[in-house]
C-alpha cells in the first residue's frame, strides 16, 4: 500500500475540525449576539439609566431616611411600618384614589363603548362627529381641569343652568362630597382616547355575526350582550387594565382642582387635597412627602408600595381575563 | 447566599451613588479677588411677568455698581428645581426662593453655603435687617441666606361700612372682631349671606391657620420640641372663638358664600374690594391692589386683632419673605457673594423694590428711607413688620411639613365634623410627632 500519494488522515483530525466548526460558529452567533446588542444599546442604555437604575435607587431609599440633598441613612423598615400604622393621610389617600378606579374606570369605559356605539351609527358627517368626541382628549389636562373649575363654581354656568332647571346646585370642587364627582365628570368628558379604541373594536366586528344572531331571531339587546361584547372583550380588558394603572397614578386633575379651589398658592399646605383632604390622591400625598416635606425615603417607600398594588391588580385581571375576554383568532 | 450578598452589595453601590453628592459642603466663600476679569452669574428666582423685569432691573443696578459682572436671570424657578440642580452638580451660581420654610433643610444639608465666615469677614452689620427676617433666613447659628424683600398681615376695614354700623374704630381683639363682623353682617331674604363682615375660614383668601395661630400666640412646639396642639391651650381657644363666628353665618351658609368668591382673591371681583366683606385679613399688597382697580374704596389697615391671653402680640404678625443665597456648586461664589450682599442691602435697590413690588424692604435704612412712596395705608405694615413680635413660622431642618396634620385638622373641624376639640387637638399633636420622627 502506497502511502505517500495517499493523504493520511490522522486520527482525531474530524474532530479537530468540529471543534473548528464549534468555534465559527460560536463566533458567528458571538458577533450576531453583539450586532442584536448594538441595535438595541439606545434603549438598553435608556432603560437602564431610566427605568432599572431609579427603580433601585428608590427601592434602597425606601429603606433609608433621605432628604434628597444630604446622602441617605439606613431605615430599615420604618418608612414602610410608619405608613401603615402612622399616617392617617396614607390611607385617606389610598380611598381617594381607590374611589376614582372604582367607580370612576367602569364608568369610562361604558360611557365610552357608548359613545362610540352612536358613532357607528351617523350616516352623514361621520368623521365630523369623531372629531367632535375625540377633541376634548386632546386638551391639555391642566387646561381642561381649569375649565372645569370655572364650569363648576358655585356660581358657575352649569349650577346656574341647574337653577334654571330648580335642581340642587351642589358647590362642587368645594365641596368634599361633591369634588370627587366633579372630576369623575371631567374624567367622562375626555373619554376620546378610548372611545376611539372601542369604535374600532366595534367596526372590526364580523357582520356576518349580526346576520346570524338576526336569523336566529335576536333583539337589539341580545346581539350586544351575545355578540357585540364578547368581540369587543379584548378591548375591554385593554381599557380596564390601562385604567386602572392610570387611576392609581392620577395626579394633576386632583392637584390643579385642589389648588385652584383652595384659592391657595402652590407653595401653600393648605391647597392641597382641598376641601378636606377629598382630593388627595396617592400621588399627591407621595408628592408633598417627597418633594415639600423632603421626606424622599418615606415617599419612595410609598412609590414602591404603589407599585406592589398596581403590579398585584395588573396580575389579577390578566388571571381572570381567560374567564370574561373572547379572543376570535384563539390565542389567549 | 450569593443572591443576598450580591443584593447587600447593589444597595452598598446604590448608597454610594445615590447620595447627590451629598458629603460635600461650602465652608466659606472666598472673597474677590479684585482683578476685574469678566464673569458671568446665573440667578434663578421664582419672579414671573412684570415682577420678574422689576427684579432684573435691580441685577442691572448690580451690574452698573460691577461692570465685570454680568448677570443671566432666570425666572419662574422653584425650590424643586434649585434642589434637583444642586444634586446633579449644575446649580446657579445665586438663587432667590420664595419658599423661606425650606431654609432649615437648604442650611442643615449644605444645600446652601453657610455665609457665616463671609459675613465675618467682610464685617456684615446683621443688624442692619429688620430683626423679624432672623426667623427665616438661618438655622441653628448657620445664616445660609439673606432676606430680599417681605410680607406681613394684617386687618384691612371698609370705613364706609363701619360708619353706617356706628363703629368707630378697627378690633384690637377677636371678641371685639367677632362683635363687629356680626354689626356688619347682612344677609339676603333668603338667609344667604350679602356681606359678611368677617370671614373666619382657614384657607379662604389669606386666613391662614399658621396665620392666626400666630394672633392667638399659640405654639406650635413645647420647651421639648414635642407638638404642643394639645398642650397649648390658645389652640384650643381660637377654634373655639372661629366655630363661635362660623355658627353665626351658618357653617353651609358660609361655604357656600366662600366658595362663590375663593376663586377671585387676585382678580378686581376680590370679595373685599368689591364690598362683599367688610373686613379682611390680608398682606401689604393688597393695597396696591386696592388704589389700581377700586381707587374709589375708601378702607382703613390696622394690626390684625389678637386673641385673648395674647395681647402682647399686637401689631405684629405672621411674616413671610424671600430669601437668596448661594447654593452648593457655585461656579462663582466669591461674586455671588457681591451679588446677594448688594440686593439684600443696598437701600436704592431695596427703595425701588418696595416701590415697584409694593413688598416691605428688608433693611432698617430702606424701611427709613425717605424716597419710598407708598400709600399711607401700606404704612400699618412698615410698623407690623419693624414689631419686635413678628416672625416667621418656625423653621424645622424638614421643613413646614410639621404644619400639615393641623391644616388637615382645621379643614374638618370648621366643617363641623370633628366632635371633640381636645380629643382632636390629641390626635393632631400625636400626628405632628410622628411626622417628626420621619425626619
Amino acid at each position: 500500500m502506497g502511502h505517500a500519494a495517499v493523504p493520511t488522515v490522522r486520527p482525531g483530525a474530524p474532530a479537530a475540525s468540529e471543534a473548528e466548526r464549534r468555534r465559527t460558529r460560536r463566533r458567528v452567533r458571538l458577533r450576531r449576539r453583539g450586532l442584536i446588542l448594538l441595535l438595541l444599546s439606545p434603549w438598553l442604555i435608556g432603560f437602564a439609566a431610566f427605568y432599572v437604575y431609579p427603580m433601585l435607587a428608590s427601592l434602597y431609599y425606601s429603606f433609608t431616611r433621605f432628604d434628597g440633598i444630604s446622602p441617605p441613612q439606613w431605615a430599615g423598615t420604618f418608612n414602610y411600618r410608619f405608613m401603615f400604622t402612622k399616617d392617617p393621610l396614607f390611607w385617606k389617600s389610598m380611598y381617594n384614589t381607590a374611589w376614582m378606579i372604582v367607580l370612576g374606570v367602569p364608568l369610562r369605559i361604558m360611557f365610552a363603548i357608548a359613545t362610540a356605539i352612536i358613532l357607528t351609527r351617523p350616516r352623514w358627517g361621520i368623521r365630523v362627529h369623531r372629531t367632535f368626541f375625540y377633541l376634548p382628549a386632546m386638551v391639555p389636562p391642566v387646561a381642561a381641569t381649569l375649565g372645569f373649575v370655572y364650569m363648576f363654581n358655585p356660581t358657575g354656568p352649569i349650577n346656574q343652568l341647574l337653577g334654571l332647571l330648580h335642581l340642587p346646585q351642589p358647590l362642587w370642587f368645594y365641596d368634599p362630597a361633591w369634588s370627587k364627582p366633579a372630576l369623575l365628570m371631567l374624567g367622562l368628558w375626555g373619554i376620546g382616547d378610548a372611545m376611539i379604541i372601542f369604535l374600532a373594536g366595534l367596526l372590526n366586528v364580523p357582520l356576518q355575526l349580526y346576520e346570524a344572531a338576526d336569523i336566529e331571531g335576536a333583539n337589539a339587546l341580545e346581539k350586544f350582550r351575545y355578540v357585540t361584547l364578547p368581540m369587543i372583550s379584548p378591548v375591554i380588558f385593554f381599557s380596564v387594565v390601562i385604567g386602572v394603572i392610570s387611576g392609581f397614578q392620577y395626579f394633576t386633575q386632583g392637584y390643579v382642582a385642589s389648588s385652584v379651589a383652595s384659592g391657595a398658592n402652590e407653595a401653600s399646605t393648605q391647597a392641597l387635597g382641598a376641601p378636606q383632604n377629598s382630593l388627595l390622591f396617592y400621588p399627591i400625598w407621595l408628592f408633598e412627602q417627597g418633594f415639600r416635606a423632603f421626606h424622599m425615603g418615606y415617599a419612595s417607600a410609598m412609590a414602591w408600595v404603589l407599585f406592589l398594588i398596581v403590579m398585584a391588580c395588573t396580575i389579577v385581571l390578566i388571571r381572570t381575563s381567560n374567564r370574561w375576554v373572547y379572543y376570535q383568532g384563539g390565542f389567549r | 447566599m450569593r443572591r443576598v450578598l450580591a443584593l447587600a452589595c447593589l444597595f452598598a453601590i446604590l448608597g454610594i451613588g445615590c447620595t447627590g453628592g451629598g458629603s460635600t459642603q461650602i465652608s466659606s466663600i472666598p472673597s474677590v479677588s479684585g482683578s476685574g476679569e469678566p464673569v458671568t452669574l446665573k440667578v434663578w428666582s421664582a419672579f414671573t411677568g412684570r415682577q420678574l423685569a422689576q427684579f432684573d432691573h435691580a441685577l442691572a443696578m448690580f451690574h452698573k455698581a460691577y461692570p465685570w459682572i454680568t448677570v443671566n436671570s432666570s425666572g419662574a424657578i422653584g425650590d424643586q428645581k434649585i434642589i434637583a440642580a444642586i444634586n446633579s452638580g449644575t446649580p446657579p451660581d445665586a438663587v432667590l426662593s420664595f419658599v423661606p420654610d425650606n431654609v432649615g433643610k437648604f442650611c442643615t444639608s449644605g444645600a446652601f453655603a453657610s455665609l457665616n465666615s463671609i459675613i465675618e469677614q467682610d464685617g456684615l452689620d446683621m443688624n442692619q435687617f429688620v430683626p423679624a427676617t432672623r426667623s427665616y433666613t438661618q438655622f441653628d447659628g448657620n445664616q445660609c441666606t439673606l432676606p430680599l424683600m417681605a410680607d406681613a398681615r394684617g386687618l384691612y376695614y371698609n370705613e364706609d361700612m363701619f360708619r353706617a354700623a356706628g363703629i368707630t374704630g378697627p378690633p384690637q381683639t377677636f371678641s371685639e372682631l367677632t362683635a363687629d363682623a356680626k354689626k356688619l353682617t347682612q344677609f339676603n331674604p333668603d338667609g344667604s349671606i350679602k356681606v359678611a363682615g368677617f370671614v373666619p375660614w382657614w384657607g379662604y383668601y389669606e386666613d391662614n391657620l399658621a396665620e392666626f395661630a400666630h394672633q392667638w400666640n399659640a405654639q406650635w412646639f413645647d420647651a421639648n420640641g414635642n407638638s404642643a396642639a394639645a398642650s397649648d391651650p390658645q389652640w384650643a381657644a381660637m377654634f373655639t372663638w372661629q366655630k363661635d363666628l362660623i355658627d353665626f353665618y351658618g357653617e353651609q351658609n358660609l361655604a357656600k358664600f366662600v366658595a362663590e368668591g375663593q376663586a377671585h382673591e387676585w382678580a378686581s371681583s376680590n370679595d373685599f374690594e368689591i364690598g362683599r366683606t367688610a373686613m379682611a385679613y390680608d398682606g401689604e399688597w393688597r393695597v396696591a391692589f386696592i388704589e389700581a382697580e377700586h381707587p374709589e374704596l375708601n378702607f382703613g389697615t390696622a394690626p390684625a386683632p389678637v386673641g385673648e391671653g395674647a395681647s402682647d402680640m399686637l401689631g405684629s404678625s405672621l411674616i413671610g419673605g424671600n430669601v437668596v443665597g448661594i447654593p452648593r456648586g457655585s461656579a462663582h461664589p466669591a461674586e455671588a457673594w457681591l451679588l446677594i450682599k448688594y440686593l439684600a442691602t443696598n437701600t436704592d435697590v431695596l427703595v425701588y423694590l418696595t416701590n415697584a413690588l409694593k413688598n416691605l424692604p428688608t433693611t432698617t435704612a430702606a424701611l427709613n428711607s425717605p424716597d419710598v412712596q407708598l400709600e399711607p395705608q401700606f404704612k400699618t405694615f412698615f410698623d407690623i413688620f419693624s414689631n419686635p413680635k413678628s416672625t416667621f413660622s418656625p423653621i424645622l431642618a424638614s421643613g413646614s411639613g410639621y404644619q400639615d396634620p393641623m391644616t388637615s385638622f382645621g379643614a374638618s373641624w370648621q366643617a363641623g365634623k370633628v366632635p371633640d376639640l381636645q380629643q382632636g387637638l390629641q390626635q393632631v399633636a400625636q400626628q405632628t410627632d410622628d411626622m417628626l420622627s420621619l425626619g
